[in-house]
């Protein structure tokens, strides 16, 4: 990796041009026709095409990728990005396509939506599936948003609590905010999972519903699902799944069989597609039939031979997006699936908890393994156990001395000084290995010589980075840096 | 066999099961209840090779009619702007597309880096002080952006939205905000323009804010000075919705007293994909800091003194204040925020007016072709941008299957949005005086 932190604006020099244009061909139409007020000056960067061109190669060189090493990121599922998918997803017949062309000229889109919401359905044990939400939260958007018409269509209108566990990723308490819904948090055991004397205190007719991730953010199988299913569903709330951690359970079960009414995929952790340093993602999200009715409009539907857009759906929940879904992302996961089949999704899974175990067995003498526990896809450590000064960001910070991305930090909320970590299928015995022995080494020098864990990272582009410096001075644009480094000359 | 994506060599998968002390893959999954666990394989088509999944995918492909055959006239938020090459070299780098979100900086200062020139670049477009790293598409930006309205004015109730707004944009705020009680109160338009008039008749003092389009779905343009005027006149926050490309030639909304300014960023060097992964962006004036939604990338500096990027202001985010936060968005669109930065720098100060200049031309050149032909008449006289609409003598539908057959998307049938007998046409600078005639001789056999 290398240090390069030049700004576009800082390169620019007036009369540098890096596009070309054919001359216009039709009478010229000045900008007064508008009736608007005009602009007088357009403040964007002039560079020629070479210069642009590696600007951002030497952009791109600060930034560690999954196609580079590995991402033991826990809840993530940094798997690799299949290259076929990149392919596929370039394809111009099947994406030069606009949203509103008729629907006799897109069949081929529609029919592989089509086939996508079935695998999908399959895969979760669901009846029906929307494609539209844009990433995993925005599905837990519609997912909510669903349940509430629910319970407003029986005349519940009282049901306004959604339960969610203290171990829960933040987006859940955020979207049940969104919905206008109140938040009930509710305990873990000493094991990690659903207390459930704590949730039958909150189950009364106030109850939505329950949003719930299995296997938890702990790594660890909801045992009792069966029972809290039941409990919810009798106290009339309806069950969410957060599917972040589906990459656990592909074809070994299925939330739909475990009483869940309703769940998201997030597309770009289960399905290989790309993070894209923050999104795109995409964020299908399935149904039990009580709550078809309410699915966002329009569905993907089959009639005979021919695929439509039916958008006559009065209970609907309306639409998410302007259109149908993060169709490009799609497209990618229809690729993975059709390229893994039912056994390489099975398997992936299958691998995908060995390698977690396996990673966890490397690691729990030397760092604090709080639920010894067969874990599934992912786990989570307490630190250290002979810390010494040494914090949790301090053994992150340290792993990139190494080469290594360090795991998700301090996340569970439940775990002090929480390292989640999850390997996914998509690596070695020997990559693990290799990572388990940069761990350990930092656990050793986290005794003997500590200051090498409170000064790392060294070996990166930056060093570390003072967040409350730009918290404090709010430079968040190259004007702003100048207006700052003005008042700094002062 | 082992699939090429699991990297395990014989034996490996044994012995690992060996060292954790179990014998078989399924005692992995013995937590799992016995009731619970699948007995038999997902129903789903067996595994492709790669050359079967690319011949699969080139037939599913010829099932469409896609832009590489027809000539697109199609826009409706969604428009044919030329993508230059340069974008899929930069974007099809792993180091781009292939990373995780930047949360440790340290190793992310490429996509830190490019987050914050896109800021800047949004910023100097709209003429706000801060613009979050985007949002999911045009029409949630505009949702969100209203929630920020709500969130700014205590007991506020309701919101003003112009009938020129997307209608797919009003559809997906009615979604947004039906489950926070909020009442949605639509604003007509009046020859081409919000009516303002008739604004004074709906607005209250719970109402948070109000949402204008410009140029709004008819591609007529506003009077966004009056619109923001009307605002802070009647306390309430302005968010106006934008075509970015139309930035290049208009005045900035931030210097006419706009509050918050969305868009959706299809148009900047983002491909069609049947209408996503697109973009949306949300940028605001400094006194909405605190709660603007979404990712925000700040300069700082490491332990050496050296220039640094880093996420910041992270506390009004959902990781961090979880129910409190301004938003539960996590991802974003990331990688379509950084095409649109690399359109952005690609054309320039001078590319990316000879665009909006060019397509400005030319949808007047069109315009004024099909009005020649005599099948059609204006709407209204309103001052247009790259979009019209026109109504037609004949039936819409009838004409657009004509068109097609000489593989012209002639435009929008906005029978469908409830102006029956009119027709939406854009034109961007990609459309050729060539293509144009085609069209407008296919009118004239089509009309005959």
């Amino acid at each position: 990796m290398k240090y390069y932190s030049t700004l576009i604006f800082e390169l620019s020099k007036k009369g540098k041009r890096a596009f070309s244009m054919p001359a216009l061909d039709v009478a010229p139409v000045e900008a007064d026709i508008l009736g608007s007020p005009l602009r007088s000056d357009l403040p964007l960067p002039e560079v020629s095409e070479n210069e642009l061109m590696r600007h951002y190669v030497n952009m791109s060189q600060g930034n560690y990728h999954i196609d580079g090493g590995f991402y033991p990121l826990g809840s993530c599922t940094m798997k690799y990005n299949p290259k076929i998918n990149e392919d596929i997803s370039r394809m111009h017949q099947l994406t030069d396509i606009h949203p509103l062309q008729p629907e006799e000229t897109i069949q081929g889109t529609l029919q592989l939506l089509y086939e996508l919401q079935k695998d999908l359905c399959t895969v979760a044990g669901m009846d029906a599936m929307t494609l539209q939400p844009a990433a995993g939260a925005h599905g837990e958007l519609a997912g909510l948003m669903m349940i509430k018409s629910y319970h407003e269509k029986n005349r519940e209108y009282e049901r306004v609590k959604i339960i969610i566990p203290d171990s829960a990723h933040g987006t859940n308490p955020a979207t049940a905010s969104m919905v206008g819904f109140e938040l009930v948090e509710i305990k873990s055991d000493e094991n990690g999972l659903v207390d459930l004397d704590d949730l039958k205190k909150h189950l009364d007719e106030k109850v939505a519903g329950l949003m719930l991730t299995n296997p938890s953010t702990l790594g660890l199988f909801e045992t009792h699902v069966r029972e809290i299913a039941d409990l919810v569903h009798d106290a009339g709330g309806l069950l969410y799944y957060d599917g972040a951690n589906m990459n656990a359970i592909m074809g070994k079960a299925r939330p739909g069989d475990m009483g869940f009414d309703v769940m998201h995929f997030n597309i770009h952790k289960t399905f290989s597609t790309p993070h894209g340093g923050g999104g795109p993602g995409a964020g299908p999200v399935g149904v039990k039939k009580i709550l078809e009715p309410f699915l966002p409009v329009p569905r993907i539907e089959k009639e005979g031979e021919k695929y439509l857009l039916n958008g006559d759906y009065p209970d609907s929940i309306g639409k998410l997006r302007s259109f149908y879904g993060n169709y490009g992302v799609l497209l990618r996961a229809y690729a993975y699936i059709r390229s893994m089949g039912p056994d390489g999704l099975r398997e992936s899974s299958e691998h995908a908890v060995l390698n977690a175990n396996y990673l966890m067995n490397l690691l729990k003498d030397e760092y604090d393994l709080p639920h010894d526990l067969t874990c599934m896809h992912e786990f989570v450590l307490a630190g250290l156990k002979n810390p010494g000064d040494a914090t949790t960001l301090d053994v992150a910070k340290r792993l990139l001395d190494y080469g290594f991305h360090p795991p998700t930090v301090y996340f569970p909320l439940i775990v002090r000084e929480a390292l989640m970590i999850e390997p996914t299928e998509s690596e070695s015995m020997q990559t693990l290995e290799s990572f388990a022995t940069a761990m350990k080494s930092i656990a050793k020098e986290a005794i003997e010589s500590p200051e090498l864990l409170k000064t790392a990272p060294s070996t990166t582009p930056t060093g570390r980075i003072d967040e409350v410096f730009a918290a404090r001075s709010v430079i968040l644009t190259y004007d702003d840096l100048l207006a700052f480094e003005e008042k700094q000359r002062e | 066999m082992i699939h090429r994506y699991i990297p395990k060599g014989d034996g490996e998968k044994e012995k690992m099961l060996e060292t954790i002390g179990l014998t078989c893959m399924d005692d992995l999954f013995a937590d799992i209840p016995d009731e619970l666990r699948l007995k038999e394989p997902l129903d789903i088509p067996p595994a492709m090779s790669e050359i079967e999944l690319l011949r699969h995918a080139r037939k599913l492909g010829e099932k469409n009619s896609s832009l590489s055959t027809m000539t697109s006239f199609l826009g409706a938020g969604v428009y044919d702007h030329f993508v230059p090459l340069i974008i899929d070299h930069i974007i099809s780098r792993s180091e781009f597309y292939t990373a995780y979100t930047p949360y440790q900086p340290e190793i992310s200062q490429g996509t830190l880096q490019a987050i914050f020139e896109y800021q800047t670049l949004i910023c100097r477009l709209t003429g706000m002080d801060i613009s979050n790293a985007s949002m999911y598409d045009g029409a949630s930006a505009a949702a969100e952006a209203l929630l920020i309205a709500l969130s700014d004015k205590r007991k506020s109730d309701n919101v003003l939205i112009s009938e020129g707004v997307h209608p797919q944009t009003l559809r997906v705020i009615r979604t947004y905000l039906h489950y926070r009680n909020v009442d949605i109160r639509v604003v007509p338009l009046k020859e081409g323009k919000t009516d303002l008039n008739a604004a004074k008749e709906l607005v209250d003092e719970k109402t948070a804010g109000m949402l204008v389009q410009n140029p709004n779905f008819f591609g007529t343009l506003d009077d966004v000075s009056s619109f923001s005027e009307f605002c802070s006149d009647n306390k309430m926050v302005s968010v106006l919705s934008v075509d970015p490309i139309s930035l290049a030639l208009l005045e900035a909304p931030g210097k006419l007293g706009i509050d918050l300014v969305v868009g959706d960023g299809q148009s900047l060097g983002n491909g069609h994909n049947f209408g996503g992964p697109h973009f949306g962006f949300l940028a605001v004036k400094k006194k909405y800091m605190r709660k603007i939604p979404g990712r925000l990338v700040g300069i700082s500096r490491d332990t050496n003194g050296k220039r640094a990027y880093v996420l910041t202001l992270q506390a009004r985010e959902q990781h961090i204040r979880r129910h409190r936060a301004t938003s539960n968005i996590c991802s974003n669109m990331s990688l379509n925020a950084l095409t649109a930065s690399i359109y952005l720098n690609t054309l320039g100060k001078s590319g990316f007016r000879e665009v909006a200049s060019q397509s400005l031309s030319k949808a007047h050149y069109l315009y004024n072709g099909l009005l020649k032909t005599g099948a059609f008449q204006e709407v209204d006289s309103s001052p247009f941008f790259k979009e019209f609409r026109l109504k037609y003598n004949g039936c819409v539908g009838h004409l657009l299957r004509e068109l097609r057959k000489r593989n012209i998307l002639g435009g929008v049938d906005l029978g469908e949005y409830g102006h029956e007998g009119e027709i939406l046409v854009a034109v961007t600078e990609k459309r050729t005086k060539e293509e144009m005639d085609q069209y407008i001789a296919c009118v004239k056999e089509a009309s005959a």
